[in-house]
């Protein structure tokens, strides 16, 4: 996993770079998805489009499986530069969702404290700020894609820029999860069907 | 009791001839084993590569192919009537292969390599043939080329065959062996290496007598060695068995595949057998026999290039040496050797360039299920510092290679990844 290493750390534990993503114990299904659909050029980043074009399943499995396995210490919770107004927004989506445009909370899925849910949805502690805004618009802007039916993609194009930036500011300035297990399989309500999470 | 299964299998056919689709009356059932080789040769030709998109259904087409004159798009080769070949015959099909042309005679992009595929027999041709009827047919509508003007004009296509078309099956040489016969087919054959190992001119066409003298693809940015020369690929060094690794595996104690050529032994060459391999490999070996490499430059360093020199190795030390080792001798086959690898010292600077600037990995292959990768270092050096990187492994250790300047390094790093 040397060649990983540059960009995502020796322990899978994210670099300076704060668009270079945290890999280390997120759900092993979830990470083989994501290797899956960058090889098959379903997501987008060339650098590593081009790094799994000629690999096979198996081998991106075991990749996954390595990288969600370690549990390097996660990264201080960063200190957030936005309003508290905004802070308050943010934290309000991400656990009430807002009935009256549709948004579901991303607590629905994503569990109450964020740990995500075995076997395919990831937490979404340990972030930086400009790597979730980056990836909720690569959903709105279609370079993101998951096996359909895309929920993600449902849920990112109901937020406007403003929701984006609150809800990203608020996600990155938790503090690290005392329990960094996932909520298992099936467990939370789950209200749109993921194509890449079985119920 | 042959001829009469054969005798039986005909009356058959007869019997059903009023109720199957015209087409399917010139096409007997085929058989296990005729299907199988037909799987393998279409393996060997590696139709699956071009005719399938990303994520797209087998053999649906639909694969953008990015040309100097515009986007062509393959096409859909499945047995579906409408949308695929369905209703294509066994002749036409041969046509298409040896000839280029479409069954209204219409002229075939040479995008399409009917150049080498012309060389297949008619033998192998039903083969491939009698497999493609027998995938799934899938109903998807080929989508039409974006070519600019002229080129959208496809009686333009005469000229270039005036060039460079040669129509003929293989010839064997009769004073060569079996296998270098078996192992010439392959390659200027089904294989159609030389689309990308031999130079392609302003129109688009890769010339006979410059057969696998190598070329920057177009549109691509990588250089496919020549195959003729020990200047370039310089194979006439490499035993038998490390060109079967290399072809088969992705990695072998010369050198790893990368670029295109990953695409090639992942697709195609990983799947051919034992004899074929052995085959490609001792008509390889035998193309660059009697060439040897260049005389070393004369090693009079000029101030500038003694600093590049002094950067670079630092950098290398730094950065390469824990997996190509202080000396270049790497760790053979899982991190390639750099030093006496010819694949670095050619006069063309840009595989050397592009390896640095994205990493890679060779490809996963039965052989070689779980390869070693390289790290990219575009994001990590400057221009300055991926000139003197390339530079000081490129004259290294008796490499005979010229120094290369921060402005290659820069023009390659906006060559797009795919
Ligand atoms: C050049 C730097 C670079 C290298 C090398 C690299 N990655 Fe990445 N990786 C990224 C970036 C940047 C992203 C986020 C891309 C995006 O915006 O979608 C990413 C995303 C990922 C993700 C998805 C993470 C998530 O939470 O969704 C996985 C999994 C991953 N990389 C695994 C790997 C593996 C395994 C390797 C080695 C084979 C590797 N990467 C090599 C830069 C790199
Ligand atoms: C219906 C379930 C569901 C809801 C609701 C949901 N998510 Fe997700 N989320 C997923 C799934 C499934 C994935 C994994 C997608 C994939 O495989 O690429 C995901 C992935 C993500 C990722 C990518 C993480 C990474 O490491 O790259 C982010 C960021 C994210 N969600 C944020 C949110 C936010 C913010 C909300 C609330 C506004 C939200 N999600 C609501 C199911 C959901
Ligand atoms: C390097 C890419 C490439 C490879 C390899 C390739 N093809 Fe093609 N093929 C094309 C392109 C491009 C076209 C469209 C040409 C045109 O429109 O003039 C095409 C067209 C065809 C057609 C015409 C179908 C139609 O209705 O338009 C057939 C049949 C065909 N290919 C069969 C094959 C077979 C069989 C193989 C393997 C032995 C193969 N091809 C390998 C690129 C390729
Ligand atoms: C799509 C373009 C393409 C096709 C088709 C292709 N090659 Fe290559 N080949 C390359 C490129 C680019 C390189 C340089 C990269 C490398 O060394 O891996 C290369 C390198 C090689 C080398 C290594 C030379 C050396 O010394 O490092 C050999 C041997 C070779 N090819 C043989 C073949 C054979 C045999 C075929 C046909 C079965 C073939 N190639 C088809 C693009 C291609
Ligand atoms: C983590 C191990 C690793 C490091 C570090 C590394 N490489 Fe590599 N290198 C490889 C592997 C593995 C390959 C084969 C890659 C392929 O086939 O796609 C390779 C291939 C190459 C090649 C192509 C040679 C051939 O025949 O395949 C060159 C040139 C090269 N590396 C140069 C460098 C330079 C220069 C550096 C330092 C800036 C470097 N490498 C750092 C592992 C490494």
């Amino acid at each position: 996993m040397l060649a990983c290493a540059s960009c995502h750390g020796a322990q899978g534990e994210g670099t300076s770079d704060v668009y270079f993503p945290r890999l280390a114990g997120k759900p092993a299904g979830y990470l083989y998805n994501q290797l899956v659909a960058f090889r098959d050029g379903r997501r987008k980043y060339p650098p590593m489009n081009y790094l799994l074009e000629f690999l096979p399943d198996d081998y991106l499995k075991k990749m996954a499986d390595y990288f969600a396995s370690l549990r390097p210490p996660f990264p201080e919770p960063a200190i957030p530069t936005v309003s508290d107004a905004i802070l308050a927004r943010g934290e309000s989506i991400v656990k009430n969702g807002d009935a009256q445009r549709g948004i579901p909370p991303c607590a629905s899925c994503h569990g109450p404290s964020f740990g995500g849910m075995e076997p395919a949805i990831p937490g979404l502690l340990g972030l930086r700020a400009s790597y979730i805004s980056a990836q909720l618009g690569g959903w709105r802007y279609g370079t993101r894609t998951a096996a359909a039916p895309d929920c993600m993609q449902i849920v990112a194009s109901l937020l406007t820029e403003d929701d984006v930036k609150a809800v990203a500011a608020y996600l990155s300035s938790r503090p690290a999860p005392a329990d960094p297990s996932f909520a298992p399989q099936g467990s939370l309500p789950m209200p749109l069907a993921c194509g890449s999470e079985p119920r | 009791m042959q001829r009469l299964s054969t005798k039986l299998i005909l009356l058959l056919a007869l019997c059903f001839a009023g109720v199957t689709p015209a087409s399917a009356q010139q096409n007997p059932p085929a058989n296990a084993e005729l299907l199988k080789r037909g799987e393998y040769l279409a393996r060997a030709g590696d139709c699956i590569a071009c005719h399938t998109a990303r994520e797209g259904k087998t053999f649906a087409g639909g694969l953008p192919m990015k040309t100097p004159f515009g986007t062509l798009y393959t096409s859909n080769i499945t047995p579906d009537p409408q949308t695929g070949i369905g209703t294509w015959t066994s002749d036409q099909f041969y046509r298409m292969m040896h000839d280029g042309r479409f069954p209204d005679g219409g002229l075939v992009y040479p995008a399409m390599p009917f150049g080498s595929y012309t060389k297949v027999t008619r033998e192998d041709s039903d083969a491939i043939y009698a497999f493609l009827r027998s995938v799934p047919p899938v109903k998807q509508v080929n989508k039409p080329h974006e070519l600019t003007f002229p080129f959208n004009n496809r009686s333009l296509i005469i000229g270039w065959r005036t060039l460079f078309f040669n129509e003929g099956e293989f010839k064997p040489d009769p004073t060569k062996s079996a296998e270098w016969n078996r192992g010439a087919y392959l390659v200027e054959g089904l294989g159609h290496c030389g689309m990308c190992h031999t130079a392609i001119n302003a129109l688009g066409g890769s010339s006979e007598s410059q057969a696998f003298e190598g070329g920057l693809i177009p549109m691509q940015y990588w250089y496919a060695p020549s195959l003729t020369s020990n200047k370039e690929a310089g194979l006439g060094d490499w035993s038998i068995q490390e060109i079967v690794d290399y072809l088969r595996t992705g990695v072998s104690a010369r050198g790893a595949v990368y670029g295109p050529m990953a695409e090639v032994v992942y697709n195609s060459l990983q799947y051919l057998n034992d004899e074929d391999i052995r085959a490609m490999a001792v008509y390889l070996k035998g193309l660059a026999q009697g060439s040897s490499p260049d005389k070393p430059p004369p090693a009079i360093p000029s101030a500038e290039s003694s600093l590049l020199l002094s950067l670079g190795k630092q950098i290398y030390d730094r950065d390469c040496a824990s997996c190509h080792g202080a000396t270049g001798l790497g760790m053979p086959p899982h991190y390639p050797p750099l030093a006496g690898n010819q694949s670095i010292q050619m006069a063309s600077a840009v595989n050397a360039i592009r390896m640095v600037l994205n990493g890679g990995y060779p490809p996963g292959t039965a052989g070689n299920p779980m390869p070693y990768g390289m790290p990219p270092f575009a994001q990590r050096l400057s221009d300055d510092e991926v000139a003197a990187v390339v530079t000081y492994i490129r004259t290294s250790w008796g490499n005979r290679g010229a120094p290369v300047s921060a402005r290659q390094a820069n023009e390659l790093r906006t060559a797009t990844l795919k």
